[in-house]
């Protein structure tokens, strides 16, 4: 109402609220997190362009983590099939497909639907293999403890410098396919250089799945991360103990450190629930 | 094309905003689109054009204000210009990315209230 004569008139109200328009999937992300940190499971959110060769190094992480004693698994995003999926169980990791349909990448409330029907508590490391693009799915946070963005030495040098912000979001960078280098008219120094021209603190591993080569240092990376989020290597007894993270830049917040925002708690079951997993490896239906 | 999915959750918000104060209308809405926000703020404006039609932002002009993203050395402050390695010279830190470097923010709404 006008208050200045009460004549009825309606009013302009600015309204100022300076909040990020991925709030709600930062919120639901937070609590995949809170799920994975309960649960002492390394969680990877794992990017790169369609035929960069995600699928190609878990194949391969399969056997490298094979001595560790690693119980691995995977969501693998697609938008139409379920082929990685199917590719990563018979090499031994349990997955389950995520079809997008239409959507470019993935989103923590997708990911959270997809560990209600998933034994993924099972799992020491469980990978998120994203949907194959450099752009989209870099602004969703998953609830991942890490970003890792596979780049094959297939794609151009200047790749970083193109799509700045999904290497700007990456922990680490896996540079896939160097075995290929001989063949090719890539000089992996520029691909360096531009990685450092988009991340502040560059971590990457040159790395071949068909060869081996660098897959010890990816598994020593990997290992690094087990002992934030499981410290000691064994799963936590009590689920409510975990390693604060005092120097490991990855995204592990400490246990029930976030409120709910005042915002209505997104789903209704309680977090010390298991559901009915019946889905071990092969578990997952393939038509 | 994540823009509109971005568009869709930006009207849902400013639709519980409306709805939270009773609002009769919308007028307007600025948001925030950083340079390495991931988003295109073209696509955007054009994702919110055809999303928009029978929301209750069907009439509220969108601003987009774009922030350049910049980077600094968190210790010395010496800009670290676009294309250079991400180091400070002279400190050998890593550079920070500037306020709203990354942003893509709701920034906020004009409402028309009874």
């Amino acid at each position: 109402m006008c208050t200045t004569c009460g004549c009825g008139d309606t009013e302009l109200v600015p309204v100022e609220l300076h909040e990020k328009i991925l709030a709600g999937n930062d919120r639901a992300a937070r609590h995949n997190r809170e799920h994975f940190v309960e649960a002492g499971v390394l969680a990877l959110n794992l990017m790169g362009s369609p035929g960069a060769g995600k699928t190609a190094v878990l194949e391969a992480t399969a056997k490298a983590a094979a001595p560790s004693g690693w119980r691995l698994g995977a969501v693998s995003a697609d938008l139409a099939t379920d082929n990685d999926a199917r590719r990563l169980e018979k090499a031994g990791i349990p997955s389950k497909a995520i079809t997008t349909g239409q959507a470019c990448h993935l989103d923590a409330e997708l990911v959270h639907r997809s560990l209600h029907d998933f034994d993924w508590k099972a799992t020491d490391v469980f990978f998120i293999e994203n949907v194959g693009n450099l752009v989209c799915p870099a602004i969703y946070d998953l609830g991942q403890a890490a970003n890792v963005v596979v780049l094959s030495v297939t794609e151009g040098e200047d790749k970083p410098l193109k799509y700045p912000v999904m290497f700007k979001a990456a922990d680490l960078v896996l540079l896939t396919k160097v075995d290929l280098v001989p063949h090719l008219d890539v000089d992996l120094a520029k691909v360096h250089d531009a990685l450092a021209r988009v991340m502040p603190q560059p971590r990457v591993i040159e790395l071949s799945a068909r060869t081996g080569q660098g897959m010890e240092r990816w598994i020593a990376w990997l290992a690094e991360l087990r002992q934030v989020v499981a410290p000691g290597g064994a799963r936590p007894a009590n689920p409510h103990t975990h390693a604060t993270v005092p120097h490991v830049a990855v995204k592990v917040e400490p246990l029930h450190s976030h409120s709910h925002d005042g915002h209505p708690h997104a789903h209704g079951h309680d977090h010390g629930h298991s559901h009915g997993h019946d889905h071990g490896p092969g578990g997952h239906r393939h038509d | 094309m994540h823009e509109y999915s971005l568009v869709e959750a930006l009207v849902r918000r400013v639709e519980a905003e409306a709805r939270k104060r009773q609002a009769l209308a919308v007028h307007g809405l600025s948001v925030r689109v950083g340079e390495l926000s991931g988003v295109d703020a073209e696509l955007f404006q054009t994702a919110y054009e055809t999303f928009r039609e029978g929301t209750i932002c069907e009439k509220a002009s969108l601003t987009l204000r774009k922030v350049a993203a910049t980077w600094s050395c968190p210790r010395c402050r010496r800009p670290i210009l676009r294309g250079e390695v991400l180091t400070c010279p002279d400190c050998r830190e890593p550079a920070r990315l500037d306020e709203g470097g990354d942003a893509l923010t709701l920034d906020g709404i004009d409402l028309e209230v009874p």
